[in-house]
């Protein structure tokens, strides 16, 4: 503490780390100096002039005001923020800043929570001097998520900014000069970039608003609940903004463990799907073909007798990685108590070889704060920005602080920071990993091992290897194994030599979770050889692909969609079918479900009910229900509490959520964040098999669940590379004498999808990247798995 | 005496080729034939001690040209000259102040000893390459500085290993578009990085983070073309030429209301009513009204004020004004000068660059209201209007735009109230009268 000094800030002495800003100081003591360019996860522009304060240093007066929040302190510092010089140069900036502003607050959606109205409360004036024409601005249409009215912008260029410098990409910037000088897309384009929507955020006027929430209620009249939000792996903090019943938008909360003051689009705008209209309301039952509505009791009553007549060898259970804790555990419990170990949340993954050499509890490795200060990251099968966008903001910190980012993928990603990416099908990134292995010396199981030995490393790879060791030896490099290595055909083989490079490079291991709470899943024993508190299971219950097999009888199908949320929706969809007796519990009616499941159950979707995730960083993140599900749908652990009842199971007098939570934490108070491997990551090489094509089936952002997949603005969100289709090499296309445009027939297993081809140079040669989770795509096999294409003559 | 030294010493610095023959003064050729990069030959050869330059420089007293008068000795001082690294020096040649044509006839008629003296001035900081922002509007001196630069790349006076003596400099040309703002010395840096020309806050100043984010060191046209001559003949010499903490000769662009409106190097300190004389007098041979003696960006003086004031720093600002950039617009009895300021006022809302807000926004309205007082509608309060939003801006922006843009009105309100209030009044001009 040797190098902290003393200012002063209207008389109260204040600590201060040396190159600290006034405005810091001021904000940690609570001292409020007004501000409108100023935001401290932004580089200082220091053009708005509103935080000038009076001040002087060793008794020498500055001689002109200075910006509070770009004058450092120093030793004999004093700063007056309230003194007539202070105030009247604040005066002076606000009336500059409100003559051409339009003052159109009764229309303006900012109204009642704008920065600037609340700062000209205290110092503006009430009439004003300004006679002359005010300025009005073209507006620009920036997309489905972010309003404008540009007339209002006070050109503070904070979404210019973020954009430089959180985002990655300049979408916004100022053209233009003087009273000229404007804020748009340079060419008219959308704003596409995952974190977009944090401009409404930052814009401190009613410039930049949000667009699906625009002119449908006022701050005032809204109820704030904090929740956690139910996408990716990392859990943001968010607060739900609520009025009379209804999520009307979402806000991020600060936490700097978590999401630092972000959101993604995703997290943002997803509560638009909760007023889909294919919401699920009533308990229904197929009788003979067609659907009716029952009660709750008939239902649940139904359900326990065929669960309990059913064979439990026969019996499956898979659950959405994306429920409660508390539902998971809940579920896993029932399945258990009637002696089904058929369990399992790995939807997106086909090969389960490896699951007896899984760590207990795979998670991050590292916590997304450490993870900023890597110093070599290497990234093993994950579309990261679209996999998880905040994590991905965290990484691109690492790479600009310095950190050597490796990406071993089937896709080239589009990365907005400095990274080696090593591009190649998937029976090449086993390649790429057995290079970087071979370099590091590193050693694993027999089949690991015989393609370590085979590999003959390039330049590229030395390096990431050299990266790698150099950073491990420091204790700052980490392995990441993303959504596209868990949907690999040889994800074992994946494990197996990211686990070698991560032992003998001295790195940390970490594995993406696919989902809000594929963490909880394992912690609460949805996985057929997981006890609550991730505890390896004596008997060993089916995975997926075993439940999915087409021998199952008795099928609960838990928050998620067949035809959209399995890794091959064809096969998985036909063994649903195959089954006798399908209970689909879910939020939202669909074809698919309509046409596979025997009964379908209404659970609470995402802020309906209380629950708890447990994220990428192993913190459990307990949320209230804010908004009362919809008709007769009920929170999906009460539901399970009374088929518990029904089915005479012990201990399921639960009174609350918060109880099953607490049973489960009981459990876990010795679960380990350990992704230290419990045996050989030992298969021989699938992928490697076959000369054909490989389909590489990444998930696009707004299709990764079923309430993302209902939220309209979002879908109207641009997917470049997402897109149905078929996106091949150039080369790859000439090869096989395709053309951009023309139709092909994509076939996986006996069945296929007529698909359009674009040339794309961001997939490798021998793949054809055809993204899942979209409609259309459900006739599709493996995400990556061989395909063939054959062109459809007369589309 | 004074007025004889002035003859004599007249266009001995960065003029010194004017004598010459008009075709061919800016030529390699010519420039050597006065003994032009004789000092860089000898730090070439030599090698002194940087230092022992800067010193030099420091005696010398020269003020840098571009209008703010810094020591250009002690600016070069500031550089980190050792730390690892590339460092830069660029010439700031955007002259855009109105009433400023200085640097534009060095250009032309002296490029060469610019380049000797940013080649000196990089030896100087430790930097190997140098950039020279040029007005985009300058056609002729564009390619007058860039055929200087061909001649004594091919002469081998710049480049790599200059003469065999490890010393490298590389120098380039930078064509500005147009913007007023680009001449601020940051706004500057940004420009060549290919960014929207804005000023940077400071600190950092470009001594610490410049052009690429690397020490810099940004010095006006005339500045650096002082430095050979400086070397040549001591820095005595030069600060003798002009009066203490006032050295030097100095440009000065005289426009406006004279019969022969020029560009004049002369000492430090000569009289206004020399310099008036040596343009000819007053156009028409009316009588003074009032000088602007520093380009639009400072105060005016009252003509009868003016014929008393010397041509140096200490004197002007004596008199309430700025030597500024040395552009002196003489302004003829019988002027309106609620049309001057309005002019003055439109050229600041034009170019603010609209970064900080109180430039941004209340450089258009004291044009807008001035405006409204030339078509007759201006209202008494106004005038205290006028000078309270020149007020607000003043000494409230990050760059000097927002005082060059206040200054003119507060000293034109100050000066001249009685033309303002008599429009207001009249809903016409006094001058009409």
């Amino acid at each position: 503490m040797t190098d902290k000094l003393n200012i002063e800030i209207d008389g109260r002495v204040c600590e201060a780390a040396p190159g600290e800003m006034i405005i810091a100081v001021a904000d940690r003591e609570g001292i409020s100096i007004p501000r409108f360019c100023y935001h401290k996860k932004l580089s200082i522009a220091a053009n708005c002039r509103m935080c000038l304060v009076e001040a002087e240093q060793g008794g020498r007066p500055f001689p002109k005001p200075v910006p509070a929040c770009a004058t450092p302190v120093g030793d004999g510092l004093k700063v007056w923020t309230r003194s007539p010089k202070a105030i009247e140069a604040q005066r002076g900036t606000m009336e500059f800043l409100l003559i051409n502003h339009p003052l159109d607050c009764p229309i303006c959606d900012q109204g009642g929570e704008c920065e600037l109205q609340d700062v000209a409360m205290g110092y503006g004036g009430d009439v004003s001097r300004f006679a002359e024409r005010k300025r009005v601005v073209k507006d620009e249409d920036l997309g489905p998520l972010i309003a404008t009215e540009m007339t209002r912008c006070i050109h503070c260029t904070r979404c210019v900014r973020f954009g430089a410098e959180v985002a990655g990409v300049r979408e916004l910037g100022a053209t233009g000069r003087g009273e000229e000088m404007r804020i748009g897309t340079f060419i008219a384009q959308t704003v596409e970039h995952e974190l977009s929507g944090n401009v409404i955020d930052l814009c401190p006027v009613g410039a930049l608003t949000s667009k699906p929430y625009r002119f449908t209620a006022r701050p005032w009249e809204l109820t704030m609940h904090d929740s956690i939000a139910p996408h990716d792996g990392l859990g943001s903090n968010i607060r739900l903004h609520v009025r009379r019943n209804q999520v009307m938008r979402i806000h991020p909360r600060d936490n700097e463990a978590v999401n630092e003051t972000w959101i993604s689009d995703r997290d943002r705008f997803s509560y638009a799907g909760l007023y889909s209209e294919d919401r699920l309301t009533k308990p229904m039952l197929k009788q003979d073909g067609s659907w009716r509505e029952v009660e709750w009791t008939d239902a649940l009553t139904l359900v326990a007798e065929r669960l309990k007549a059913a064979d439990a060898a026969d019996t499956g259970w898979l659950m959405a990685p994306n429920a409660t804790l508390e539902e998971l555990y809940l579920a896993a419990r029932v399945a258990r108590g009637l002696g089904c170990a058929n369990i399992d949340h790995r939807l997106r993954q086909q090969d389960f070889r490896g699951d007896a050499a899984d760590p207990l509890l795979p998670w991050l490795g590292v916590t997304a704060s450490e993870l900023e200060r890597q110093q070599a990251i290497l990234l093993i099968g994950s579309d990261i920005r679209h996999e998880q966008p905040l994590l991905a903001h965290r990484i691109r910190k690492a790479a600009l602080a310095g950190a050597q980012v490796v990406c071993v993928n089937p896709i080239k990603l589009e990365l907005n920071h400095p990274a080696t990416q090593l591009m190649g099908s998937p029976a090449q990134m086993l390649s790429d990993l057995a290079a970087i292995a071979k370099v590091l010396g590193a050693r694993g199981s027999s089949a690991a091992n015989d393609l370590i030995g085979a590999a003959e490393p390039t330049d590229a790879q030395t390096a990431a290897a050299a990266a790698l060791r150099e950073a491990g030896g420091q204790g700052g490099g980490v392995v990441l194994l993303g959504a596209l290595a868990i949907a690999h055909p040889d994800f074992t083989l994946v494990k197996g030599l990211a686990h070698a490079i991560a032992a003998a490079a001295e790195c940390r291991i970490g594995y993406l979770p696919a989902a809000a709470n594929s963490l909880g899943a394992y912690l609460a024993g949805a996985h057929p050889d997981r006890l609550p508190g991730a505890k390896p299971s004596e008997t060993k219950g089916g995975a997926v692909a075993e439940i999915l097999d087409g021998t199952s009888k008795t099928l609960v199908l838990w928050g998620f969609e067949p035809d959209r949320d399995l890794i091959d929706t064809a096969a998985g969809m036909e063994a649903i079918g195959k089954a006798d007796f399908v209970v689909a519990c879910s939020a939202f009616r669909s074809a698919a479900l309509d046409e596979m499941a025997d009964v379908l159950l209404p659970i609470s979707a995402f802020a309906e009910t209380s629950g708890t995730f447990v994220n990428a960083n192993g913190t459990w993140q307990r949320f209230q229900g804010a908004v009362a599900p919809p008709g007769e749908a009920r929170p999906g652990w009460k539901v399970l509490r009374v088929l518990g009842n029904l089915l005479d199971l012990e201990g399921f007098e639960y009174r609350d959520g918060a109880e099953v939570q607490a049973e489960l934490a009981a459990l876990c108070t010795d679960s380990p964040l350990d992704n230290a491997p419990r045996g050989d990551f030992d298969a021989s090489p699938a992928s490697a098999s076959g000369s054909g094509l490989m389909r590489v089936g990444t998930i696009p952002i707004y299709a990764a669940d079923p309430l993302v997949r209902r939220s309209t603005p979002l879908q109207q969100m641009p997917m470049p590379r997402c897109e149905l289709a078929v996106y091949l090499h150039p080369q790859q296309a000439a090869a096989d004498s395709l053309g951009p445009g023309d139709i092909v027939y994509a076939q996986q297993g006996h069945q296929g999808a007529r698909l359009r081809v674009i040339l794309d140079d961001h997939v490798p040669m021998g793949c054809a990247r055809i993204s899942g989770a979209l409609a259309g795509s459900e006739s599709l096999g493996p995400l990556v798995g061989p395909v063939s294409l054959e062109r459809v003559k007369n589309p | 005496m004074v007025e004889s030294q002035n003859t004599q010493n007249q266009n001995s610095v960065c003029f010194r080729t004017m004598h010459l023959d008009e075709a061919v003064r800016h030529t390699l050729e010519s420039y050597r034939g006065i003994g032009g990069y004789a000092q860089w030959e000898r730090i070439l050869r030599e090698r002194p001690d940087p230092n022992d330059l800067i010193e030099e420089m420091k005696i010398s007293n020269l003020r840098g040209r571009g209008g703010a008068g810094f020591p250009t000795g002690l600016k070069w001082s500031f550089m980190p000259r050792n730390a690892p690294g590339q460092k830069y020096i660029v010439c700031n040649s955007d002259e855009g102040e109105p009433g400023t044509c200085k640097d534009r006839d060095i250009l032309r008629y002296n490029p060469h000893q610019l380049i000797e003296g940013m080649a000196i001035a990089g030896y100087c900081i430790g930097a190997t390459a140098g950039y020279n922002y040029i007005r985009g509007e300058f056609y002729e001196p564009i390619a007058r500085f860039e055929g200087a630069l061909e001649e004594a790349y091919a002469a081998g006076l710049i480049g790599k290993d200059i003469q065999g003596s490890g010393i490298d400099f590389d120098c380039y040309s930078h064509m500005g578009a147009g913007a007023y703002i680009c001449g601020e010395e940051t706004a500057l840096l940004e420009s060549i990085e290919g960014k929207k020309g804005q000023p940077r806050f400071k600190p950092p100043f470009p001594a610490q983070y410049g052009l690429f984010g690397k020490p810099t060191t940004i010095n006006n046209t005339e500045s650096l073309a002082s430095v050979p001559v400086i070397l040549e003949k001591g820095g005595k010499w030069f600060l003798e030429q002009g009066r203490p903490n006032n050295g030097g000769l100095k440009l000065f662009s005289v426009s406006g209301h004279v019969n022969n409106p020029n560009n004049f190097e002369v000492p430090m300190g000569t009289p206004f009513r020399a310099l008036l004389e040596m343009s000819g007098g007053v156009k028409d041979g009316k009588a003074l009204k009032a000088v602007i003696p520093g380009g639009s960006s400072v105060p005016v003086v009252p003509g009868d004020l003016m014929m008393d004031v010397d041509m140096d720093y200490d004197s002007i600002a004596k008199a309430g004004s700025m030597l500024g950039s040395g552009a002196v617009i003489v302004i003829a009895e019988g002027t309106c000068m609620v049309k001057v300021l309005y002019n003055l006022s439109h050229f600041y809302m034009h170019e603010s660059c609209g970064q900080c807000t109180p430039c941004r926004e209340g450089t258009g309205w004291l044009a807008r209201v001035l405006h409204r007082i030339l078509d007759g509608e201006g209202r008494l309060e106004d005038l205290g209007l006028l000078d309270s939003v020149a007020g607000r801006i003043g000494g409230r922006t990050i760059c000097a735009l927002g005082d060059a843009a206040a200054m003119p009105v507060q000293s034109f309100l100050k000066h001249y109230r009685h033309e303002f209030a008599y429009m207001i009044e009249h809903g016409r001009s006094m001058m009409a009268a």
